[in-house]
């Protein structure tokens, strides 16, 4: 799998960490109801076929992408960078630019 | 046909002519007082407790492709109940008693081999934490053993105790834990279910969820439509698009998991060793094969199978860990789809649909879940109330706040 980065090009999938769906960067506004907390934080579409979800390129330029994806062919149809997604977007922040994903240091289950 | 040694050695000497179908084919009726969607190993169970436990036997299993052809057809197959968090610790607990009788229950070999499982810790910090770990299952009435190095060592000695990156300080043993044939589970479990009178029908993919009133009505298949009064969703990765059927958006997210098998060897790895720090676990199967995976791809996938950086990640893991296995050969590899929950832990439960249930979010622990949960998805459909050991199992529990985080990591779906 490659990814192409707006800033740097087509690149290995391993400079990246997958966040999540796109979800993540429709954070809901402030004084926003616990349900509203849950669809953001907890339910998924979760499609099979065409879906969003959001990249950081970690071992690059750092920038956050947006990407167009198939779950089932895991096809890349687009990328842009998650500052041009269009829309409407809550206050109250989204994903910041400077914060890192988490997810290093895991442990396997068997 | 009641299976047994004698038999064996009576239709070897008869040419094996005796030997009948293990269930029937039957053509899908219009009308069932219950219909399971899934015909997995989840699934199954459900309908053998239902018949055994509860005996409601007006049973349909809907398979959209042949029984056991899922994840519990292609798993690592480990066995064991070393969880930690009240809620996870009984409920697979009860999992493991009941796999230590399952054989004689289902009058099938499903190969149960409790072999031990040892989990390497590699810093004091970890030690401690597999302390804590092993004092929680013992009090649970599990067994745990604190392992140090050598300890580790008389059990382990191919390992590489001096790597540099993650040395290891010990590990803690569970004695019980296993490996189990994943087919002969599905199997064992489809025949009895079969020989109660549920009926398995295969090739007959569930298109559409009848609701009327807010009640569950029936399904509808590419074999026709199906009434029923109740209706279990039990489809593992596919949980997404079924429970959107009727209308759900469930707190699941499907990810990629991949595993390996190599060519048949003598048997060298005798326990099912797991190395968290280096995302890698093993066992052995009986066949020969050195079974063994990793962790997650980590981004959202159905393609059932995963890309190679993933690979090479686990292959480093497992040389670092025991670079005897260098010398074998791959076999094959697979990626088996996840329902992955924000917490890490599974959903047995009503839904908002009055007669709909739900068992799902199983991540990449349902294969040892597979008696339990269809003893307690089964006690939820008969009675209508949880079962004692799956009652913090529950669908709302991410709105709630109750989370069951085995892992600490955190509400994000690819973490766990």
């Amino acid at each position: 799998m490659r990814i192409t980065c707006p800033l740097c090009g087509q690149r290995d999938r391993r400079e990246f960490t997958c966040y999540g769906d796109a979800v993540y960067a429709d954070r809901p506004a402030e004084g926003a109801g616990p349900g509203a907390w849950d669809a953001y934080l907890h339910l998924r579409d979760n499609p099979a076929g065409e879906t969003r979800d959001l990249w950081y390129h970690e071992m690059g330029c750092s920038a956050w992408i947006e990407v167009t994806r198939d779950t089932v062919t895991h096809e890349i149809a687009a990328t842009r960078l998650l500052a041009e997604r269009g829309g409407a977007r809550p206050s109250g922040g989204g994903i910041s630019a400077t914060k890192k994903p988490r997810g290093s240091g895991r442990g396997t289950r068997t | 046909m009641r299976y047994s040694g004698l038999r064996v050695i009576a239709e070897g000497l008869l040419g094996n002519r005796g030997w009948t179908p293990a269930w029937r084919d039957p053509e899908p009726k219009s009308d069932y007082d219950i219909v399971i969607i899934g015909g997995g190993g989840h699934g199954l169970s459900t309908a053998y407790y239902l018949a055994k436990n509860h005996g409601l036997t007006n049973i349909a299993v809907l398979e959209k492709g042949y029984l056991g052809g899922g994840n519990v057809g292609r798993n690592t197959t480990i066995v064991r109940a070393n969880y930690f968090l009240p809620g996870n610790q009984e409920f697979y607990s009860h999992s493991l008693k009941l796999w230590e009788r399952l054989e004689t229950e289902l009058n099938y070999n499903v190969m149960h081999s409790q072999r031990g499982l040892i989990n390497l810790f590699h810093s004091d910090g970890q030690r401690d934490a597999f302390a804590r770990r092993g004092n929680a299952m013992v009090n649970q009435g599990d067994d745990a053993i604190l392992l140090d190095r050598e300890g580790v060592r008389r059990h382990l000695p191919y390992l590489d105790f001096e790597q540099t990156r993650f040395p290891i300080y010990g590990g803690l043993l569970h004695p019980r834990g296993g490996t189990a044939r994943h087919d002969a589970v599905a199997w064992g479990y489809a025949r009895g279910a079969d020989r109660r009178g549920v009926d398995l029908i295969q090739n007959c993919e569930v298109t559409g969820i009848d609701i009327s009133n807010g009640r569950v009505t029936g399904v509808r298949t590419t074999r026709g439509a199906i009434r029923a009064r109740k209706v279990g969703i039990i489809v593992a990765g596919r949980s997404g698009q079924v429970a959107a059927m009727a209308g759900m958006r469930l707190p699941v997210e499907s990810h990629v998991l991949q595993a390996f098998v190599t060519e048949g060897l003598k048997p060298v790895i005798d326990h099912v060793v797991s190395f968290g720090m280096g995302h890698f676990y093993i066992s052995q199967s009986d066949k020969g094969g050195l079974v063994f995976g990793g962790d997650l791809d980590f981004y959202a996938s159905y393609a059932a199978r995963g890309n190679l950086p993933m690979v090479e990640h686990v292959m480093e893991a497992g040389m670092t860990l025991m670079p005897m296995i260098g010398k074998a050969k791959v076999l094959r590899s697979w990626g088996g789809i996840m329902d992955m929950t924000p917490d890490g832990s599974p959903v047995i439960d009503r839904t908002p649909v009055e007669g709909l249930f739900i068992d799902c979010g199983w991540n990449y622990g349902g294969f040892k879940a597979v008696p339990a949960s269809g003893w307690c998805m089964a006690h939820l459909m008969a009675t209508g109330e949880s079962h004692a050991v799956a009652r913090r199992f529950r669908l709302d529990r991410f709105a709630t706040g109750h989370l069951l985080d085995e892992e600490g990591t955190g509400s994000q779906h690819n973490l766990h």
